[in-house]
């Protein structure tokens, strides 16, 4: 009988998922961006497209850090062609940088704006046109409302928004699918060698909808995602291990 | 209807145009010039020039010889063509049909159109007097056939010569043969036979003239005198992109703005898709009924004929549009025009990109609210100097002409200047131990370099630059560099420039 029952809430839990907008196992339209381990914390195991990510940084380092993660994300998102655009009122993104991270810099469209209210008017048009993969916006504030408003408009489309938070005065809840916070990590080179490693990162999920947060280590080499183990990592992981709405 | 047609003649085209830009060469002596055969050749000669016996075709140099004080110009080529193509686009407003007659004239087929003037002569006198005045030292003739007309422009007597009808043979008979456009071999065996006017061999058995001089002296002579016909190719003017919508009452609502806006640009899309055109640019000009002149203008990436589209972008500038007491006139008028690209349906799909249309509407959208200025792409130039290696793009089609670099490491963060920083480096061309950026300390663990990029001394001056790529203890990574040689007594000499992912 209450195996019955469990079986029976697993069905309903996947319903009400395919009824918001995830998409099912297996699904052929999935973007497969080579972070298997993160995946795992979202529904489905699915990076989901179509929908709000934030990502919260603090000091222009971790924008950098936040910025070549992106970029990243972004390689597998533009696989199949398309163009990103970024949205900014301060923009120092160094667009041949994107290139180390496996996306085609020429490919991004800059729209640099001098109010912050202009960008959600940019970034609302912007994620309406379909022909896009992804928008990004460099936005401080931004309300519940707001984001209420974006996302409609990213579900009606189907384009994936990046909201680039520096340094918020209020860290509010919007309506994001994920919240992410990247900071750098000392890179490591084989015992003995000279120089700078490849760019490594602690990736923290701080919310996710519908699924897992978590903090992981990850290094960018070779123009893929590499996860480290977490050997460090996965005691604190484990005790934040919580489901968050 | 007997036919009547104008022949002008610009004894100084090039050289008059030219004084009208220049108002400082009127007095001088000067000529174009272009190369033929590595020798300078003139061109064309000015009036001043003219009279000291420098014409078209002389040397330079020889020229030179004669007035050591002649200017030369450079000759452009293809423009006599454009400047009379200009001039007969003007001249419409004398009659329907008017042709450019290379290299130095204009032919109008004036049948019927002088009587609007008050006569031939008044007809003829105005054009004359209009092109005087414009600075063109024009002469010009009015006769039956375009033969006879442009004759007696160019070996006529007089700036204004009219030949009334039928008198074609007594007005060209006393002239020189050159007068009938002969070829330049037929006309030399003219003058060695001693024929100097029409008049010693046109009464001749054709037979005769034909064995000696061709068919088409023949040809030549009898369209002057009105026995064949000659054809012209008249210019064509294409009619303006412009819209009108005049209003019975004044419109003062922005739903009212808005049903204009509407009707204008469904009319002006449709033909412009009838001739597969696209607008790049329309102004919607506004007349108030107190005066004044309320304008919109938009622009689009690509030429587009969607009225939807478009309407779209003025609906952005409809606030910005003040009727005050009223509009009684709309205008929409489109300066650039351009051939849409005939999009083929793909039977594959391929992904968004920035070939899609939807993307450069958006564009346009943007541009429309925010200016052109603030939508940008970047492709790479050909600089190692961070702040020149990339370029904004002309347009959504532009190509990188070679791929974006990848072996030199770059920041994810550049800032627009690079700040000083203050460091403390072990030796020369050692990268710093520490540094401190805005009062925080930072120690150094890792580092990379140095990369030295030159300054280029075409450009700007300045030292050079020597970066390296830093990390942090807590793994932050920087872009340094140290602005020129190391030197002791120098401060400041230290600055960051980036952040690395």
């Amino acid at each position: 009988m209450m195996r019955g029952k469990a079986d029976i809430i697993a069905a309903l839990q996947k319903e009400i998922l395919s009824l918001q907008g995830y998409r099912a196992e297996g699904d052929s339209t999935a973007v497969n961006v080579g972070l298997e381990a993160i995946t795992r914390s979202f529904p489905n195991a699915i990076f989901p497209t179509g929908a709000i990510h934030e990502f919260l940084t603090e000091a222009p380092e971790h924008t950098a850090a936040t910025g070549g993660f992106m970029a990243g994300l972004l390689a597998s998102l533009m696989q199949r062609g398309g163009a990103c655009i970024w949205v900014s009122t301060s923009r120092r993104l160094f667009p041949p940088s994107l290139k180390t991270f496996g996306v085609e810099p020429d490919r991004f469209i800059f729209v640099d704006l001098q109010r912050e209210k202009d960008v959600l008017w940019a970034m609302e048009e912007s994620l309406k046109c379909g022909g896009l993969a992804a928008v990004i916006a460099d936005l401080g504030e931004i309300t519940f409302t707001q984001s209420r408003r974006v996302q409609l408009a990213v579900e009606h489309s189907g384009v994936t928004c990046f909201l680039l938070r520096t340094n918020p005065r209020k860290l509010n809840t919007i309506a994001s699918i994920a919240r992410w916070k990247i900071t750098p990590l000392p890179s490591q080179l084989e015992e003995g060698m000279p120089g700078v490693g490849f760019p490594r990162w602690q990736v923290e999920l701080l919310k996710v909808r519908n699924g897992y947060p978590g903090m992981w280590k990850v290094e960018w080499s070779a123009g893929g995602f590499v996860m480290l183990p977490e050997r460090a990592v996965a005691a604190t992981a484990a005790g934040q291990k919580r489901k968050a709405g | 209807m007997a036919k009547r047609y104008v022949t002008i003649w610009f004894r100084y085209l090039v050289t008059d145009w030219m004084i009208r830009h220049r108002p400082g060469l009127r007095k001088e002596s000067f000529v174009f010039a272009a190369p033929v055969h590595g020798r300078m050749m003139i061109a064309a000669a000015c009036k001043n020039a003219e009279a000291n016996g420098i014409t078209a075709g002389i040397p330079v140099a020889d020229a030179k010889a004669i007035d050591p004080s002649l200017h030369v110009l450079d000759n452009r080529h293809g423009l006599e063509e454009k400047l009379l193509r200009t001039l007969a686009e003007w001249s419409i407003r004398y009659t329907p049909t008017a042709a450019v007659d290379l290299p130095d004239g204009l032919t109008l087929d004036a049948s019927g159109c002088a009587h609007l003037w008050g006569g031939e002569e008044a007809y003829v006198k105005e054009i004359v007097s209009k092109l005087g005045a414009a600075g063109f030292d024009v002469r010009a003739a009015m006769a039956d056939t375009i033969g006879t007309a442009w004759a007696v422009a160019r070996y006529g007597e007089g700036a204004i010569s009219i030949v009334q009808s039928g008198d074609q043979a007594t007005a060209l008979l006393p002239l020189h043969p050159a007068a009938l456009r002969p070829d330049p071999a037929v006309l030399v065996r003219l003058q060695k036979l001693g024929f100097r006017r029409i008049a010693a061999f046109a009464n001749m058995p054709r037979a005769a003239l034909r064995r000696r001089f061709g068919e088409d002296l023949l040809t030549r002579l009898s369209q002057a005198l009105g026995q064949a016909e000659e054809f012209i190719q008249p210019i064509f003017i294409n009619p303006p992109y412009q819209e009108r919508l005049n209003c019975l009452e004044p419109i003062r609502t922005a739903a009212g703005i808005e049903i204009a806006i509407r009707r204008l640009l469904d009319t002006l899309c449709k033909r412009l898709e009838s001739e597969g055109k696209g607008l790049r640019s329309a102004v919607l000009k506004c007349f108030r009924v107190d005066g004044k002149t309320v304008e919109a203008a938009i622009g689009t990436n690509r030429a587009s004929h969607n009225a939807a589209h478009l309407y779209k972008l003025f609906e952005l500038k409809i606030p910005t549009i003040e009727p005050a007491l009223g509009i009684e006139l709309f205008v929409l008028e489109a300066p650039k025009v351009e051939e849409t690209e005939q999009q083929q349906e793909k039977l594959w799909a391929t992904g968004p990109g920035l070939e899609d249309a939807a993307v450069a509407e958006l564009l346009d959208r943007l541009a429309g609210k925010a200016g052109v200025g603030a939508i940008r792409r970047f492709l790479p130039d050909e600089h190692y100097w961070p702040e020149r290696s990339v370029t904004p793009a002309a347009s959504l089609k532009d190509k990188p002409a070679d791929g974006w670099r990848l072996d030199r490491p770059r920041p994810v963060l550049l800032l627009p200047h690079p700040e000083a920083i203050e460091v403390s480096a072990p030796i020369p061309d050692y990268p710093p131990m520490l540094f401190r950026y805005r009062g925080r300390l930072h120690e150094i663990r890792k580092a990379d370099g140095p990369e030295r990029i030159e300054r280029e001394w075409w450009l700007d001056g300045g030292e050079h630059r020597d970066y390296y790529t830093v990390e942090d203890e807590q793994g932050q990574r920087y872009w340094l560099f140290r602005s020129g040689h190391y030197n002791e007594d120098q401060r400041h000499q230290w600055f960051i420039h980036g952040f690395f992912a």
